[in-house]
């Protein structure tokens, strides 16, 4: 048998894309079944009000409405799951799908109504009479904080949820001794993750057998499992959940929505399949928003500009109450502020504070790009303070390669590093030196257009996660394993089963890459099952840039039990001793005599007829492994950016842009390069032109996607990619994450560009996003004018 | 109720809709031709563009009723009966222009009508072309790509 060569490392085209470019892919909008029912959730218009009656009688008369309840009409098992309580005394609310006493954001669900159509369900909403008592409301954190705020939760009698901290060393003596102390403040911006598909849930209930199907546009169906078993009190063992092909999530469907539960509890109730929907708009204020932060940072440091200690405090707006893993958000980046620097102390403190404002959960790095952006940006700070360039600067405080895990200040046990060679290796993509010159010409002839460079070397923590650790000292709920089943069928062909659930990541290709290795398979030959709870019962799903990290090792480790298990069966028909075998690309050979071989697929033949397997041998050939790491992941990088800034109107626009990552070896090139592209072009957007903007009365001002900049192909530049391959001691193959490294990495990248372009005016800060007001404010303010 | 006949992938349909009925909701549901996709509210997507009469159209902003006797050619229209995939689908394949897929019909079918209009467009034009069509997912660059690449291989080639 000809060797075949290895498919991972290769840019395998990817075997989901048929469907999805002929049309025939199905999202869960795209279903129905007979006698569906639609659902629709009267909201509340105001940020805070208590509701003093709800009337849904006129819907009740209308033609085609079947029926309609008012929160209090339900009475729930439990409450919607919030998996990470990170301190011991946080404030969590009791959070039901639709509310009773009062509505504590715009767009909280007091009631519902069910009909025969989508129309007659959108008409009978506006039926529904509630009669609410407007309250203030809060938005600003720091004034939920101060002593007069309206109370989100009048049961907690303040609006901080908890207080987390992680102090390494002797913060507060390093920071009274040291020569330079830099100070800033960043007020890190409210995004809406816009994830192309909306969200729409369709249940289908089996009332003999009190089973239900649902299928729901989710990132995580076996975790909603267990949480609409804790909501409803359906058994688990009677709820199948399937996430069919799902259109992106970022972040904003790694969650248990209210409107998840509601719809289940409805099947139940009236013994009809309901559906639901959200329109794109609907989805603004009802499904998580993301980062939210206000920063105060401070670095010490020597004259030199060698870093000593990091101390941070945030507030991280949680919203209106804790979702999923909320509190937990802020916190995976509270291990980071240092960035790949050194030093002797560190101190993050972290304040979850409600508001009255949509729930904020995981965005797209949830939690490293808010501390990326923090480190990034204050290096840069510190560079301008001891007057070093800013690659210097970088340089002087990287950790010094390391490839066995070595702990940072920050406190994290890292896999393996090496910052400087990821930088080299950008620079020499970049032209470093050349755009330098062109950007001191364009001072010197004070140019309109003036050119500015911004650098950001990111470290970040992924591959969700260790159970133990998650478990530890993280206070996680969940687990972090993951679950692989490989069943080799009587034909050849192989089936893989795994418990993450893609999404556009490319998993059924990059998966397939690995088994197609282990097992010596062509790529078609291997179909992987995933997103259903009947057909893969166990696991952790995906988000944290864990598919690669986590699910890959677990699908390794069921095709060595296979290898393992063949093995025995091989020598067995080749009348040898294990060991006389040899295991190849799939292909058993008997040392000393190489012609004479078993392979996988024919060992899968002779265990499904069981004819004649070695005593004590099981029939069949198919195998199941769990792998929980013992380690997060550390991917790193230098990403590059270039950009123009138009010194009157304030208008920024990136020219170039070089990424270079190490997220350990790459399983898909094409695929890794379109998880970074992808990333960064989100980064781009996120530091230019997107926010969520409120109102002072809790108003979302950024309403709809007519008011909210998702990027378009003309904002977002060709990026240069380059790779750096540092193996992971997490985990035997040596893989990092890459899902999330992009978004992580590139706002410091554009914003220190957009400072740079400004600097020689005075410009030391412009407010996130950099859209031309905040940039022609920034230049304004440097001039010594009125902002 | 409104009657409309329309015409879909070649075929005639008669139909009685709601007057309100959108395009996108009439091919969605009163046809099953769910490859066209509902991205947004507020026609800023494009995730539902089709071709109406050969020119691309965003399906959310006329009524059902407007298409009566006319032509509307979607994303399920364009590989060929055999299933030999059209250029630009061919192209996203190749150059990875697609992760999630929800955006990738509307990009297929927006592409498809600029590519009719300028064959041989600069990449600069390409994105321009594509402002009413929004991905999340790819940055861009490889559906930019997979679009310069079929504009190479489509002359005298069904769009």
């Amino acid at each position: 048998m000809a060797t075949m060569e290895k498919l991972v490392g290769q840019a395998v085209l990817r075997k989901e894309d048929p469907e999805f470019l002929t049309g025939s892919a199905k999202y869960t909008d795209d279903l129905s079944v007979p006698g569906m029912l639609w659902m629709a959730v009267v909201r509340s218009p105001y940020a805070h009000a208590r509701i003093k009656r709800v009337d849904v009688s006129e819907a009740m008369a209308m033609d085609g409405v079947i029926a309609a309840f008012a929160g209090s009409d339900f009475e729930w098992a439990g409450p919607l799951l919030m998996a990470w309580p990170v301190t011991e005394g946080l404030h969590n609310p009791l959070h039901y799908p639709l509310v009773t006493d009062k509505a504590r954001y715009q767009g909280d669900g007091v009631a519902v109504v069910v009909a025969r159509s989508r129309a007659i369900a959108e008409d009978a909403v506006e039926t529904v009479k509630v009669d609410y008592e407007p309250l203030p409301a809060v938005v600003d954190m720091h004034e939920a904080l101060s002593d007069d705020s309206p109370l989100v939760h009048e049961e907690f009698r303040t609006n901080e949820s908890y207080t987390w901290a992680n102090v390494q060393g002797d913060v507060d003596g390093v920071f009274a001794d040291a020569p330079v102390v830099v100070k800033e403040h960043y007020k890190v911006h409210r995004l809406i993750a816009n994830a192309m598909e909306p969200r729409s849930i369709l249940v289908q209930p089996n009332p003999a057998a009190e089973q239900f199907t649902m299928w729901s546009s989710t990132q995580i169906p076996h975790i909603l499992r267990t949480a609409m078993a804790i909501a409803t009190g359906v058994p688990e063992s009677k709820l199948r959940i399937i996430a069919p092909r799902v259109g992106g999530g970022f972040g904003s469907k790694l969650q248990v929505y209210p409107e998840e539960a509601l719809a289940l509890e409805l099947a139940r109730r009236l013994r009809m399949p309901i559906k639901w929907t959200e329109s794109r708009s609907e989805g603004y204020t009802a499904t998580h928003h993301g980062r939210d932060q206000i920063q105060d940072v401070e670095i010490a440091a020597q004259e030199d500009g060698k870093i000593l200690g990091y101390r941070v405090r945030v507030h991280a707006n949680m919203g209106a109450y804790l979702m999923i893993i909320a509190p937990g958000t802020p916190v995976l980046g509270g291990f980071l502020f240092c960035g790949c620097y050194g030093g002797v102390a560190y101190k993050t403190e972290i304040v979850g504070v409600f508001t009255n404002t949509t729930p904020v959960d995981a965005y797209r790095g949830a939690g490293r790009p808010e501390a990326t952006q923090a480190i990034e940006r204050a290096i840069d700070a510190l560079a301008r303070r001891v007057g070093k360039d800013v690659v210097e600067i970088r340089r002087m405080n990287f950790m010094p390669p390391f490839t066995e895990a070595t702990q940072s200040i920050g406190g994290l046990m890292i896999d393996s590093g090496n910052y400087p060679a990821t930088l080299d290796k950008a620079l020499g993509l970049f032209d470093y030196e050349q755009l330098r010159k062109e950007q001191q010409a364009r001072r010197d002839n004070g140019d309109t257009k003036q050119l500015g460079i911004g650098f950001s070397t990111y470290l970040e923590n992924c591959g969700w996660g260790p159970s133990r650790v998650i478990g530890g000292i993280l206070k996680y709920a969940g687990g972090g394993w993951e679950a692989a089943t490989i069943r080799c069928h009587p034909t050849g062909k192989v089936v893989a089963v795994i418990g993450n659930t893609p999404h556009g990541q490319g998993n059924e290709t990059t998966f397939a890459q690995v088994v197609g290795d282990d097992l010596g398979v062509p790529i078609e030959d291997v179909e992987v099952l995933f997103g259903d709870t009947d057909v893969a019962p166990s696991g952790w799903d995906t988000y944290g840039s864990r598919s690669a990290a986590v699910g890959m090792p677990a699908l390794h480790r069921a095709t060595s039990k296979i290898v393992e298990k063949a093995r025995r069966i091989a020598a067995h028909e080749l009348e040898v001793s294990d060991a006389d075998l040899k295991y190849e690309g799939g292909t058993f050979s008997v040392r000393g005599a190489p012609s004479v071989t078993r392979t996988i697929p024919q060992i899968a033949f002779s265990a499904w007829r069981g004819h004649d397997l070695p005593e004590g041998t099981d029939p069949g050939l198919e195998e199941s492994a769990f792998f929980d790491p013992q380690n997060l992941v550390f991917p790193f990088g230098a990403h590059i950016c270039a950009v123009e800034v138009d010194t009157e109107t304030g208008e920024v626009e990136v020219t170039k842009y070089v990424a270079v990552d190490d997220v350990g070896p790459v399983v898909n090139p094409m695929i890794v390069e379109g998880q970074v592209v992808g990333g960064v072009a989100q980064g781009i957007g996120e530091a230019l032109y997107e926010e969520a903007v409120y109102d002072e009365n809790g108003q979302l001002l950024s309403s709809s996607m007519t008011n909210y900049a998702v990027p378009s192909a003309t904002e977002v530049p060709s990026i240069t990619t380059g790779n750096h391959v540092t193996p992971s001691t997490t985990n035997d193959m040596g893989i990092k994450g890459v899902g999330e490294t992009g978004t992580i990495a590139s706002p410091p990248a554009v914003l220190n560009a957009v400072v740079d372009a400004l600097s020689h005016l005075g410009v030391t800060q412009v407010e996130r996003p950099a859209t031309p007001e905040h940039v022609w404010r920034a230049i304004r303010r440097a001039k010594g004018g009125r902002s | 109720m409104t009657q409309i006949s329309v015409t879909v992938n070649g075929v005639r349909n008669e139909a009685d809709v709601e007057p309100r009925t959108l395009l996108v909701y009439f091919l969605r549901e009163h046809l099953g031709l769910t490859g066209t996709n509902v991205g947004c509210d507020t026609s800023s997507c494009g995730s539902c563009t089709v071709l109406l009469d050969g020119e691309s159209v965003k399906s959310c902003t006329l009524l059902a009723a407007q298409a009566d006797g006319r032509d509307v050619t979607t994303i399920e229209a364009m590989a060929e009966p055999d299933g030999t995939l059209h250029p630009l689908q061919d192209a996203f394949h190749r150059h990875h222009g697609l992760q999630c897929g929800y955006c990738t019909p509307g990009m297929i079918m927006a592409a498809a009508s600029y590519l009719k209009e300028n064959p041989a467009p600069t990449e600069q034009e390409v994105r321009e072309s594509l402002e009413g069509n929004l991905c999340r997912c790819t940055g861009y660059q490889n559906i930019v790509e997979s679009i310069m690449d079929a504009a190479g291989h489509m002359s005298g080639v069904k769009a």
